[in-house]
């Protein structure tokens, strides 16, 4: 087992590498860079540059000079002192506009994993043992309306019903006052009140999709003779479905569960958007939209580092708990 | 509803298939494979009547400019954010009823608290409309000159917004129309590209085996550790501003594909390393077939169906991404008419709750790919006719 761990680790490390060049690529794609954009802008307002501040960050990076010694000046800064690059849009390191959003996007995100898997767990066995019952139908018709459903439509309709009927906007995490507050208990309670509707819509994308595969995984083990045996020997229904075919249609979730690593720091980018949460997602589409390459090139990278450690980590998981699964 | 339905046609199997079951059985011996998948996919009523509403809503896509009221991107200034009027047929305001379909017309009050222009429908002022009428011109397919649409005003000043009109009182029914042929195009083509890419790596991967079954794997493996989302809009954002629509428009797919044949790629390996044992192909292989003749002749068909239900499902997918893209601001871009684009309208609560039916090319994103999804469940079943 040990070893196994040992060798996927240094298996990430290619991995990783062609990750990291792939997303240099990429953030180097549109023609054109930040700072030819932001001159013209300036330009345009009828101001003038400081053209030696923008000398000075160009020589920095290595602006004008072969992908390949920018892609080395960017990743050795990354190795060596954990710094990736300034923020041209906002001036500040990456590292602090990313963290400042980070605390409350990780909030956002578990709380509607768990409420999503607090609801498509026990909808997803009860669609499976309870097959073709009526409850079963109307899940199942849910189920799919909610696969076919847009996020952010839903968030959309929902902000128009609070807007018309409640009177209640739901956009963005804080009231007005809290904005710009300081932290406080006055605060935190202004935070909850508004979490719980962003945490619900994100939480409903991902549960139609949850209890499918629930449902599907569980219906292929209620069949197995071994389930029989367990009620044959007297174990009462509840009993026997949790302690054995339960578990077993439990693993393609686990297969899976790494993948929330990625997702609990992106948020959910588009829904975001739509409600301006202040979370990482708006800011990653802003500073692609702004050519602001590091910020945007570092968070990719981060969410991909995350990505294939989260699979480690449902790999070892799925070894751990699954006795079936050997590893030489 | 903006897209008109087809009729469903009336089921055939049902009752007479237990009267016919012993001929039937007899059938079922000589028949083809894909008289079995018709067959079978026949019993599932929901994937059939799915797949109407596909074929409807891409027969609306293809003759999209007939199903236009007005050109889609007409604008007219005194309709601003008009709201949707609803359809009668029947006139019964001269005491006998008769067929003569209208729509209200609108009056115009200034709303005292905002100074605002609303529009409130005027039930005094009718709107006739015909159909199959005289309305703008247009080529079908871009060759064959018709003037001729579903619906029209019988006066062509007339307003006839059925799905109400946008911020720039353009006609939201011809809009999301329009969109139709965008966002459902978008998603076939996106697939065919997944589809060359998977079907080709996935064949030589799975067919071939060893080293290059490898390579292939861990390319697989390593674009599949990307996170999505977020690589596409990168690779979106990397679109550049001044391209010209059509080029947004392959840029788009091509890179919506760029992910997407991967998951066709391991179908299609899964399917070949399974084939490779059969004992037919090793029939034929011992037999001298050519290998082109073997794979094109002995294993293709074989798999063909699953393929087929597997594209089915990949589409709605697509187009969700497309629409999601566009929403974003990061795909398609106007006068580019997708429904991604028009629900960029609706991005805003203020715009919303003035005007809530520009939510409505949503609704047709959710049909559309809720029927796709549901023929693609039905074809799925269907694919392997000799199992269960």
């Amino acid at each position: 087992m040990l070893q196994f761990i040992m060798r996927r680790i240094l298996m990430m490390i290619p991995t990783l590498f062609a990750i990291s060049i792939v997303t240099f690529i990429i953030i180097q794609l549109p023609p054109g860079d930040f700072f030819t954009t932001y001159i013209s802008n300036l330009a345009a307002m009828g101001e003038s540059v400081d053209q030696t501040m923008v000398d000075a960050i160009k020589q920095e990076y290595g602006f004008g000079e072969p992908i390949y010694v920018q892609y080395g000046k960017w990743i050795w800064k990354i190795i060596t002192q954990g710094d990736f690059g300034k923020s041209f849009q906002r001036g500040q390191p990456v590292t602090e506009v990313i963290g400042d959003r980070l605390a409350l996007t990780v909030v956002l995100s578990l709380f509607s994993l768990l409420i999503s898997w607090l609801i498509a767990f026990p909808i997803g066995i009860y669609s499976a043992v309870r097959q073709y019952s009526i409850g079963d139908y109307i899940f199942t018709f849910l189920g799919f309306i909610g696969l076919a459903v847009p996020g952010f439509l839903i968030a959309l309709v929902l902000m128009y019903i609070a807007f018309k009927y409640f009177n209640q906007s739901v956009g963005g995490l804080f009231s007005p006052e809290f904005t710009d507050a300081p932290w406080s208990m006055a605060k935190v309670i202004d935070l909850l009140k508004h979490l719980w509707i962003p945490t619900l819509i994100v939480a409903l994308e991902g549960t139609a999709g949850l209890i499918r595969v629930m449902r599907a995984n569980l219906l292929d083990e209620l069949h197995k003779p071994y389930y029989i045996t367990a009620k044959a020997k007297g174990l009462s229904e509840f009993q026997a479905l949790i302690q054995y075919p339960v578990r077993v249609a439990l693993n393609p979730w686990i297969s899976s569960v790494g993948w929330v690593l990625p997702g609990l720091v992106s948020g959910a980018t588009i829904i975001s958007v739509v409600l301006s949460l202040p979370t990482t997602g708006p800011m990653q589409l802003q500073a692609l939209l702004n050519q602001d390459m590091y910020l945007a090139g570092s968070f990719v990278l981060l969410l991909s580092t995350l990505t294939v450690i989260g699979t480690l980590l449902s790999d070892i998981l799925l070894a751990w708990i699954d006795p079936r699964i050997r590893y030489q | 509803m903006s897209q008109p339905e087809l009729p469903v046609p009336a089921q055939t199997s049902g009752e007479p298939v237990e009267a016919e079951f012993e001929e039937r059985e007899s059938q079922v011996m000589v028949a083809s494979q894909w008289k079995l998948i018709w067959w079978k996919f026949r019993r599932h009523k929901l994937a059939m009547i799915s797949g109407v509403v596909v074929l409807g809503i891409y027969l609306v896509a293809l003759f999209a400019e007939f199903f236009e009221v007005f050109p889609p991107d007409q604008y007219a200034a005194r309709y601003t954010y008009a709201p949707p009027q609803t359809v009668h047929i029947i006139d019964t305001s001269s005491g006998t009823p008769r067929i003569a379909p209208y729509v209200n017309g609108y009056k115009v009050a200034i709303d005292s608290f905002s100074l605002r222009r609303t529009f409130v429908v005027d039930p005094e002022q009718k709107i006739p409309f015909r159909f199959f009428a005289k309305g703008f011109e247009y080529k079908i397919f871009g060759l064959i000159p018709a003037d001729r649409h579903l619906i029209g005003p019988v006066n062509p000043e007339d307003p006839l917004y059925i799905l109400g009109a946008d911020a720039l009182g353009r006609d939201l029914l011809s809009r999301v129309v329009a969109g139709a042929r965008i966002s459902m195009s978008i998603g076939l083509l996106g697939v065919a590209i997944s589809l060359v890419l998977g079907i080709i790596l996935g064949g030589i991967s799975g067919y071939y085996g060893g080293a290059i079954d490898n390579i292939i794997q861990r390319i697989i493996e390593f674009l599949r550790s990307l996170p999505t989302i977020p690589l596409w809009m990168s690779l979106a954002a990397a679109l550049p501003v001044n391209w010209p629509p059509l080029y947004v428009y392959f840029g788009i797919t091509v890179i919506l594909s760029f992910i997407g044949w991967t998951g066709l790629a391991r179908v299609v390996r899964g399917r070949f390393l399974a084939l490779r044992e059969e004992d037919f192909v090793l029939a034929a292989r011992l037999d001298g077939a050519p290998q082109m003749y073997l794979i094109m002749r002995h294993m293709v068909p074989s798999f063909l169906s699953h393929i087929i239900a597997s594209i089915t499902l990949a589409i709605p997918g697509m187009i969700l991404s497309e629409t999601a893209l566009s929403f974003l601001g990061l795909g398609l871009r106007p006068p580019v008419v997708s429904w991604g684009v028009l629900l960029q309208e609706a991005q805003n609560i203020r715009a919303v709750s003035t005007a809530p039916w520009l939510l409505l090319p949503g609704l047709a994103v959710v049909i559309a790919v809720l029927s796709l999804n549901f023929l693609g469940d039905g074809l799925r079943d269907a694919a392997d006719p000799y199992g269960r």
